[in-house]
């Protein structure tokens, strides 16, 4: 199923990136794509972590949510850098990540880092240390809202 | 319609070109390492995003636009990783994040703090 899955996803992808449809052509990307999708069904990467089909739709709807905070974050931390004096006041804290699953994590920690002003430092179980760059991006962090969001998409509570 | 296409380009481009010369001052006048990685963060993100999408507004809708966005995904996959890697690379290493005296000195303090690292 997951093999399935991965094996219509890369065509998907062959087909974006070719821009060229003839059938020898079209024919080697079919071949490839199923060979690769082969070798990672014998490997047994294409599991929950290395194709995570089953997020669906709700990882989008994330991604939207994470564009428009790293919108808002990047004009924070242009501020700061423009006007040191008044805003940069680094810090460095640990938060709770309450995903389950190693991907969960990942994606929380990786968003972490992904928005300016705050970076994933370490991830230790579900200890993450944060450094931040403002008040502002700390607490955004410390409000746990992304966490939410992202235990959320994940379906583990 | 080209016209408002092409101001929308224009303006795109010049907020990404914008954001990456602040990158750019961040990682100059910012005191440490930890907060010059947040500077660096800012190249990787918005700008990238902006200038990738008036890109794509001149492409129109075709296969070259799908590539635009193929490589804005690949690039906000890999680098919270690379970010990621330098912060815990120096935290493991020893180095310390400076948090405090920063209100009243900007000034260059990151000599004195790259020299603590290396002890």
């Amino acid at each position: 199923m997951r093999t399935a899955s991965l094996f219509l996803v890369l065509l998907a992808v062959w087909l974006l990136l070719s821009g060229i449809y003839t059938p020898l052509l079209i024919g080697f990307g079919v071949v490839s794509c199923a060979l690769v999708a082969f070798i990672a069904r014998r490997m047994d990467v294409a599991d929950r972590e290395g194709h995570p089909i089953h997020l669906g739709p709700r990882i989008i709807t994330y991604w939207f949510w994470l564009v428009v905070e790293i919108i808002k974050a990047n004009v924070d931390v242009a501020k700061c850098v423009l006007m040191p004096k008044t805003y940069l006041r680094p810090s460095m804290f640990t938060t709770k990540a309450t995903q389950k699953s190693d991907l969960g994590k990942v994606i929380y920690a990786n968003s972490i880092t992904l928005t300016p002003g705050t970076v994933t430092v370490d991830l230790d179980d579900d200890v993450v240390l944060v450094h931040a760059l403002t008040t502002g991006s700390a607490d955004g962090v410390k409000s746990g809202e992304m966490d939410r969001r992202v235990t959320e998409l994940m379906r583990e509570a | 319609m080209d016209l408002a296409l092409d101001i929308g380009t224009w303006f795109l481009l010049l907020t990404g070109s914008f954001f990456l010369i602040i990158t750019g001052l961040g990682l100059l006048r910012l005191p440490d390492l930890y907060t010059r990685i947040h500077a660096g963060g800012m190249a990787d993100t918005l700008a990238t995003l902006l200038i990738f999408v008036g890109l794509a507004l001149q492409s129109g809708f075709s296969l070259v636009t799908v590539k635009l966005a193929f490589v804005v995904i690949f690039i906000f996959f890999t680098s919270p990783t690379a970010s990621y890697a330098l912060a815990q690379a120096s935290f493991v290493a020893g180095l310390k994040p400076r948090l405090d005296g920063f209100g009243d000195s900007e000034d260059n303090k990151t000599s004195d703090d790259l020299g603590k690292g290396r002890d």
